[in-house]
């Protein structure tokens, strides 16, 4: 696909390129300054002892178990937390004295950093994955919940009109018109709920757990083995990308009915 | 068609299809202004397959009658009778083509076709087989799968008539559907809404701010004057011969004469609508 961009532009093989010297770049500086001791390697760890905690957890298998544990809770977590953002977001956008009602604490229990609930969830459901998941529905929970209640005030009321007129039911406006235009809402928002829920489960694990990617960033932390850190660090950012390509091919099948800019297909 | 009872007010020989009697719309202005009367005390009555159209300057609630008529909106004052029985919620005899964008955007033009069959449960087979075959009808035949985006503006409005015209509806109600098109793609849209409704006489109400629209179209024109509180003006029958190519017609001698007569109503209104609007 091409946009009608306008001036000079990289072709695709040149921009992959030029992004991987920019990486190697900046790892070759960091390898640089700590073998030169410009900077500690106690505190800025060394990029090749990195890639050797990396390929260790992979070769060994070790990774495996938390990795699981960490999407489990991802998943978990964005999947709790949109059902019930998607159900809130329509009773509430549907019932004006309910939604006039719990305005104030939603809108309260928005602005509260949820971060801060971590102990509390801790606490009410364990160090296992409850908690995490928790943390993680709240975060996803008000960034759907939100974009429903916009999609459901936004449906355009000629489409509205059309339907009844074409004798749809309340429950078939519910379903055939309320229900995908919330939805293509919920579905652009996609990118930062599943982020949300990604930011929960480790957040979450960071703070106190057994198992999982951010309990193995805290352990390494515990003994000051910063190279270990930044390996999870590392782990964790290809994975939050795997995650984004994921979400955005789904985007792209779930969304085909939406009109996009301008673009043709390149000869 | 049905013999007229007595009791029916203003029926002809036969009782008509859609009546409005005395029908006047005020809305609370928001923030508790003053009150808007959009139509005031309009009667209209249109009988079984007359094709009637509406013309007035823009902004004259000709929707709003439209809407009164559709059973969207309840009037302030006035009543509405479909086929003398009076008109509570949804005008189920009726299909409303909307001037704006109608059509689900998450739908293809097929399951848009589709849309009233299936909410009145007809099976899906069926449905899809009656959709295909008015997609064809409307010469849309292989964009059963485009979603509306992928459309042209007179293709979609294609896809709407055939939504309309699917639930086989006795009262046909359009609000300026081919407006937004432009002169060659609507004047064949209008010789296909022709060719549909004479092959299968139903009563069309239609709006418009078109003039020669409206009389290469109608069996009756009438003149709305301009808002606020609307009423009909007059009243033109069109003795036109049918059946009518809507772009041939406008040259005959005929056509020039109900135009000019028609005009000369219209046009003050128009003057005064433009002064209107600009203040």
């Amino acid at each position: 696909m091409r946009k009608a961009s306008g001036d000079a532009r990289l072709s695709r093989g040149t921009l992959v390129l030029l992004q991987a010297v920019l990486v190697a770049v900046l790892f070759g500086l960091w390898w640089l300054a700590t073998t030169e001791k410009w900077l500690d390697p106690f505190f800025f760890g060394q990029p090749l002892k990195v890639v050797q905690v990396i390929v260790d957890w992979f070769v060994s298998g070790k990774i495996w178990p938390h990795l699981a544990i960490t999407l489990w809770e991802t998943v978990l977590a964005f999947i709790i937390g949109s059902v019930l953002g998607l159900g809130v977001g329509l009773w509430l956008a549907l019932s004006p004295i309910s939604s006039a009602l719990a305005e104030p604490y939603i809108t309260a229990a928005n602005a509260m950093p949820r971060v801060i609930l971590a102990p509390i969830f801790a606490v009410w459901f364990g160090l296992g994955v409850l908690s995490k998941v928790a943390l993680g529905v709240t975060l996803v929970f008000f960034i759907v919940f939100f974009n429903v209640y916009q999609g459901v005030k936004e449906v355009s009321p000629v489409v509205l009109a059309n339907a009844r007129m074409l004798g749809a039911s309340r429950g078939q406006l519910l379903r055939h018109i309320y229900l995908p235009s919330a939805t293509s809402w919920v579905f652009s928002s996609l990118h930062t709920s599943v982020g949300m829920a990604f930011v929960g489960a480790v957040v979450g694990e960071y703070l106190g757990s057994a198992k999982g990617v951010g309990y193995l960033i805290l352990q390494a932390e515990g003994t000051f083995d910063i190279n270990t850190v930044f390996a999870g660090i590392l782990v964790l950012t290809a994975f939050a990308l795997l995650l984004d390509f994921v979400v955005t091919r789904v985007e792209a099948r779930l969304l085909v009915w939406r009109p996009r800019a301008a673009e043709t297909e390149a000869l | 068609m049905t013999a007229a009872t007595a009791s029916a007010p203003g029926a002809g020989v036969a009782l008509p299809a859609l009546a409005l009697d005395g029908v006047t719309c005020t809305f609370a202005a928001r923030g508790g202004g003053e009150r808007y009367t959009a139509v005031r005390d309009v009667t209209l009555a249109i009988a079984p397959g007359e094709f009637v159209s509406v013309v007035g300057p823009t902004g004259c609630g000709k929707s709003t009658l439209l809407n009164v008529g559709a059973g969207l909106l309840v009037p302030s004052a006035g009543t509405v009778h479909v086929d003398g029985e009076p008109l509570s919620g949804i005008n189920r005899r009726a299909g409303y083509m909307f001037q704006a964008e109608a059509l689900m955007p998450w739908r293809s033009a097929l399951a848009n076709v589709v849309a009233g069959l299936e909410f009145r449960g007809t099976p899906r087979d069926e449905a899809a087989a009656r959709g295909r075959d008015w997609l064809a009808r409307v010469g849309l035949a292989g964009f059963e799968d485009r979603y509306p985006h992928q459309l042209s503006g007179g293709m979609r409005k294609r896809v709407a008539l055939a939504q309309m015209l699917i639930l086989d509806p006795d009262i046909l109600l359009m609000d300026e559907p081919f407006s937004a098109l432009d002169i060659q793609t609507r004047q064949l849209m209008e010789n296909e809404l022709l060719e549909l409704w004479s092959a299968n006489r139903k009563s069309v109400l239609f709006i418009t701010h078109d003039l020669e629209e409206a009389i290469s179209l109608s069996d009756r024109v009438v003149v709305l004057s301009a808002g606020p509180a609307t009423r009909p003006l007059g009243e033109f029958t069109i003795d036109l011969p049918r059946p009518r190519d809507v772009a041939e017609i406008r040259m005959t001698p005929r056509f020039v004469e109900l135009h000019e007569a028609i005009w000369g109503v219209l046009r003050a209104e128009v003057l005064k609508g433009y002064a209107q609007s600009k203040r």
